[in-house]
């Protein structure tokens, strides 16, 4: 071993300046490891691609069905269910939001408990229950008004709708009071001030800027929505998912039906994707990150 | 002339930290009331019970004649609806320490909101009286901004526009100038002169006492939930007989 110190490394070298390297060209350090990342990456996805082209998949099969009756119609259902339970699940999350934040015991209770019940069983189990109502309440209606067997009222889509809906609401509660919350208690002191009542302060002042906080979990629950339709199927429900089963069930091609599915879902969650980016950018109005020209913070008296 | 504010003996517990110890003043219309005090004196509770953004324990308090928060039935006072609380506030404007402007509002949509949302006034109507106001705070440049985009002292000269938008008999002022930076003070402050000089009742919690010295009719020195010291600004801040009011005046020119 050596018995010399170790050389003092900073302080040597800066003694002697050297001003002429001033001119010197500027390299930029070389990222190899990326290079090498990427050459195993590439190999691994033409492996992966070679893989599916040549197995047992007839890609003409999903050509032909991708715009198939059937699954078209099936893609209608599962948009519109979307659309039917999102409504449903954020108006019933607004409601309950509000209720949960309510200085009257009964509202907060209620809502409290709904939370609680809808959150804590899985929606696969609310979809049965809704769907089997009927061994319940063999008969619905209002005594004199209205009456009709359960069954012709509590239809696959009826069952899916609640069932979807109403579990809904309660995981959009949740978001919708973490959005309640974030908007400055100064806000609602000052629409005190010029003479709003609570439920007027809410609706102008407080959720017009919750909803900058709201809408990108909502816009992720509403993409998660259009999966969970797909579960619907287990009670008839003919969604997309469903009308492939039932094409495959015939034909037995059964990763080419689901390869179509598949297609159709990521077709929707990216046209979504895209409609979620400019509701945040609306609703980011007045908070500094929608640029506008010709607009900066203002400095001056 | 009738006080168009009356306090009796109002008191205010935060849990067991006693805000406002029997609290009594009396503010004659056209006058400007200047309260002054260390923090934590309830200076700004008693602005804020006059306004109804908090419930007093006991005592009363009466704005424009009228009792503030109850309805007297024979010898009981039963609280009053959120609706009715509301429609009493709109006897007074309020202006706070964070300005408090509404953030997704333009400087004109902060005030024509009260105007049209509260008082069913005419959008167009509410619009014009707003641009006004605008000019009087010398804002008319500004209407269309938000506010993330002016500086403080800009928001505070909106927000003294937002609440006079409504038209109150009086102003309540929480520390308007507590927040911004000393190069902005001045140009609130001037909007405020100019609003006194107009004749507008107006009761100030502040620690300008420049601003006191010249503009109050009155000035109240509060300690520890109650008034120690009250008088004209000469009386109270220039020559003070309390040892509380000095120390406090001492310190706060120090």
């Amino acid at each position: 071993m050596s018995t010399t110190a170790p050389s003092p490394v900073g302080t040597g070298q800066t003694a002697h300046f050297d001003p002429s390297i001033a001119h010197l060209t500027h390299v930029p350090r070389r990222h190899y490891g990326r290079w090498i990342a990427s050459a195993l990456i590439l190999a691994a996805f033409a492996l992966v691609v070679k893989a599916f082209a040549e197995g047992q998949i007839d890609w003409a099969v999903v050509g032909q069905f991708f715009t198939a009756q059937s699954i078209i119609s099936g893609l209608g259902n599962t948009i519109i269910m979307t659309v039917c339970a999102m409504a449903l699940g954020i108006t019933l999350g607004v409601l309950f939001a509000i209720m949960v934040m309510s200085p009257n015991p009964v509202l907060k209770g209620v809502a409290v408990f709904y939370i609680w019940f809808f959150r804590g069983t899985p929606l696969l189990l609310q979809l049965l229950l809704w769907f089997n109502l009927a061994l319940v309440f063999p008969r619905i209606g209002i005594p004199g008004l209205f009456e009709a067997r359960m069954v012709d009222v509590m239809t696959p889509f009826v069952a899916t709708l609640l069932g979807l809906g109403i579990n809904q609401g309660a995981y959009t509660a949740e978001v919708v009071r973490s959005g309640i919350l974030s908007v400055d208690a100064g806000q609602t002191e000052a629409a005190k001030a010029i003479g709003m009542t609570r439920l007027t302060t809410l609706r102008r002042i407080v959720l017009p800027q919750a909803m900058r906080v709201i809408i990108p979990p909502v816009g992720n629950e509403v993409i998660s929505m259009v999966k969970l339709t797909s579960i619907a199927s287990v009670i008839g429900f003919a969604e997309v998912l469903r009308n492939a089963q039932t094409v495959y069930y015939a034909n037995a091609r059964v990763i080419e039906l689901l390869i179509v599915s598949a297609g159709w879902y990521l077709i929707i969650v990216t046209l979504l994707s895209i409609g979620q980016h400019f509701l945040e950018r609306y609703f980011a109005k007045g908070t500094g990150r929608r640029s506008r020209p010709a607009m900066r913070p203002a400095v001056e008296g | 002339m009738m006080p168009i504010v009356v306090t009796t003996d109002v008191r205010k517990n935060f849990g067991s930290v006693q805000a406002l110890d029997g609290v009594s003043i009396q503010i004659p219309a056209g006058q400007v009331l200047c309260i002054v005090g260390p923090s934590g004196s309830g200076k700004s509770t008693l602005l804020r019970c006059i306004n109804q953004l908090e419930r007093i324990d006991s005592g009363a308090v009466w704005v424009d004649g009228e009792l503030i928060g109850y309805r007297r039935v024979g010898d009981k006072l039963y609280e009053l609806t959120d609706a009715e609380i509301a429609r009493q506030r709109l006897t007074s404007g309020m202006v706070f320490q964070r300005f408090n402007l509404f953030q997704h509002m333009t400087a004109l949509e902060n005030i024509i909101e009260g105007p049209v949302t509260v008082q069913k006034r005419r959008r167009t109507q509410a619009i014009d009286e707003a641009l006004v106001l605008l000019e009087r705070v010398g804002l008319s440049a500004k209407r269309d901004a938000y506010p993330s985009e002016l500086s403080g002292g800009q928001q505070q000269r909106v927000a003294i526009a937002r609440a006079l938008a409504m038209k109150p008999k009086l102003m309540l002022f929480d520390e308007p100038t507590s927040a911004l930076d000393p190069e902005l003070v001045g140009e609130v402050l001037a909007v405020m002169k100019d609003l006194a000089r107009s004749g507008m009742t107006m009761i100030v919690v502040t620690h300008e006492l420049g601003f006191a010295r010249e503009v109050a009719n009155e000035v109240v020195f509060m300690d520890r939930g109650a008034i120690v010291e009250r008088g004209s600004p000469q009386e109270v801040l220039v020559h003070p007989k309390q040892q509380r009011t000095r120390d406090f005046i001492a310190a706060v020119l120090a």
